[in-house]
């Protein structure tokens, strides 16, 4: 019998859109296609074998229609940036249960141009429109960031840690033609720049793009018979969950729970631990993020994240290399950038990233969405156990 | 300071109407004690329905906060975006308004007092230090 887990499925193709960065001339609902065209190209698949579509952002069926897919399955959940990992997972159930066979993931956002985008801000008469953007907490560097200084100061943390992230991420993207931020910084540097929102400065904050990326899984079985078989990327464990909508209801705004349930049922239903895990993806819009993440999965105790950064073992060389594209803060970010954090994955998982780390066999990669309320997690390999 | 107003719904008019008579309200629960926020017609701790509006002490302690220097219009000044915790228990999002927005002037644990900034036909609970910064 199929598994949701443990390597029955398998991720077949993987693409970001041909550019990211500033696109202009290219509508949101056209970086959807792009991406979702680069995927099955990669996969060796077309439109016509995908009979599952998988969205955030539009409506499922406003891609599945626009790329000329007729879908048996949909899913359109959407929990910010993250939905990407959930849909994967949601997939591979859908697979595993035999409710879809190819199952298309898509995500493209204007994110910087804004074209053919919906507007933004919250309903006004929402919780978080009534109780928060009315303080000025709509951006989201001024709202996802607000329970940082909590977090520093309980951990006896200055403004440094946030500083040390993005030194220890700018390295893995230096020199990378499709990152954002590419030159080598230093802490004082980084605190040197006037504040966007203070404790944060701008390369604190995540670089604001156009671009998409899409995934097309489908059952192991069925990978090892596609010409791109020997590259697939199998799923051996995910995990998701979610907490309040809102910043300011968080149970507690020094760590999340949902990263501390999604992350524990991914390492379960992959049957591994902290220390099989080679690489990290740690969703990070902005520089604490990473911290709460290195903590609320594990891979550190409470107080240590700030320490495992600055001394190097998430960067080249160290024991966990973590957000090797550069991140969020340094390579890319459209406005959902689970994506990318998965398309980092199975690069590496590949032996096809820009910066390469030798010998990934397991990545975790971790999500968040619409600033502390979700969180998604999976655990992917180039090996079916 | 200007803004954003809110739209009330039947469930939060309570709250948006004791602001505009100057009272910040939140809702205890009679079953189990909790006082909790935003306004819902139900215990989110307990789910009993018995809950009833209080009016709070208007107490509150300094939790987390940034200090937006690229606020949207029509704020124009660096605003203080703060998370802040009511005696009563609840936390709020709030603004730290009369006194300058420099971190040296709001170290986490500062003590806030309720105020309240009419913005149109609302008034804005916001807070301010219940002792002026030494
Ligand atoms: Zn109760």
């Amino acid at each position: 019998m199929t598994s949701m887990h443990g390597g029955d499925i398998a991720v077949v193709g993987a693409a970001e859109t041909t550019e990211i960065g500033s696109l202009p001339g290219v509508s949101m609902l056209n970086l959807h296609a792009d991406a979702a065209r680069n995927a099955l190209a990669d996969a060796g698949l077309t439109v016509k074998d995908v009979d599952g579509i998988a969205t955030a952002g539009p409506l499922a069926m406003e891609v599945s229609h626009h790329l000329g897919i007729t879908p048996r399955w949909l899913d359109g959940t959407m929990v910010g940036g993250c939905s990407f990992l959930l849909h994967v997972r949601h997939a591979a159930a859908a697979i595993a249960a035999g409710a879809a066979d190819v199952v298309l993931v898509t995500h493209g956002e204007s994110g910087r141009s804004r074209v053919g985008m919906a507007g933004r801000g919250p309903n006004p008469s929402s919780p978080q429109g009534q109780f928060e953007a009315v303080y000025g907490a709509q951006a989201p560097y001024s709202t996802f960031t607000v329970p940082a200084l909590h977090f520093l100061q309980e951990r006896g943390f200055e403004r440094e840690a946030l500083a040390q992230v993005v030194v220890a991420q700018r390295e893995w993207a230096v020199g990378n033609p499709r990152a954002s931020r590419r030159t080598p910084t230093t802490v004082e540097a980084v605190l040197e720049q006037p504040p966007v929102a203070w404790p944060f400065s701008k390369d604190m904050c995540c670089v604001v793009t156009d671009g998409g990326g899409a995934l097309v899984l489908t059952s192991a079985e069925r990978a090892a018979d596609l010409p791109a078989g020997d590259r697939a990327v199998y799923l051996l464990g995910s995990g998701e969950s979610a907490g309040a909508p809102m910043v300011s209801q968080m149970a507690d705004p020094g760590s999340f729970r949902a990263f501390q349930l999604a992350s524990a049922e991914a390492l379960a239903t992959a049957g591994i631990g902290h220390a099989d895990v080679d690489h990290l993806m740690a969703y990070d819009a902005f520089a604490h993020l990473p911290l709460y993440m290195l903590e609320d999965i594990g891979f550190v105790g409470r107080g240590e994240s700030r320490d495992f950064v600055a001394e190097g073992h998430t960067g080249k060389g160290g024991r966990l290399p973590m957000n090797t594209n550069g991140g969020g803060l340094s390579y890319t970010h459209t406005g959902m950038y689970g994506m990318f954090a998965i398309q980092e994955a199975v690069r590496q998982l590949r032996g096809e990233a820009f910066a390469q780390v030798p010998d990934v066999g397991i990545s975790f990669v971790q999500g968040v969405g619409m600033f502390f309320a979700a969180a998604g997690s999976l655990v992917l390999s180039n090996r079916r156990p | 300071m200007p803004g954003p107003t809110p739209v009330p719904t039947p469930d939060t008019a309570p709250y948006w109407e004791g602001a505009a008579a100057g009272e910040l309200r939140v809702q205890q629960c009679t079953s189990c004690g909790e006082h909790y926020f935003y306004p819902r017609p139900f215990c989110p701790r307990c789910g009993s329905d018995a809950v009833e509006w209080r009016v709070a002490g208007g107490r509150a302690t300094l939790v987390s906060y940034v200090i937006n220097h690229r606020p949207f219009p029509p704020v124009e000044e660096p605003q203080v975006v703060a998370l802040v915790q009511l005696e009563e228990g609840p936390r709020m999002m709030t603004n730290v308004v009369g006194v300058e927005p420099l971190p040296d002037n709001l170290p986490l644990g500062l003590q806030l007092q309720v105020t309240f900034e009419q913005r149109g036909e609302f008034a804005i609970p916001v807070f301010t230090p219940a002792e002026a910064p030494r």
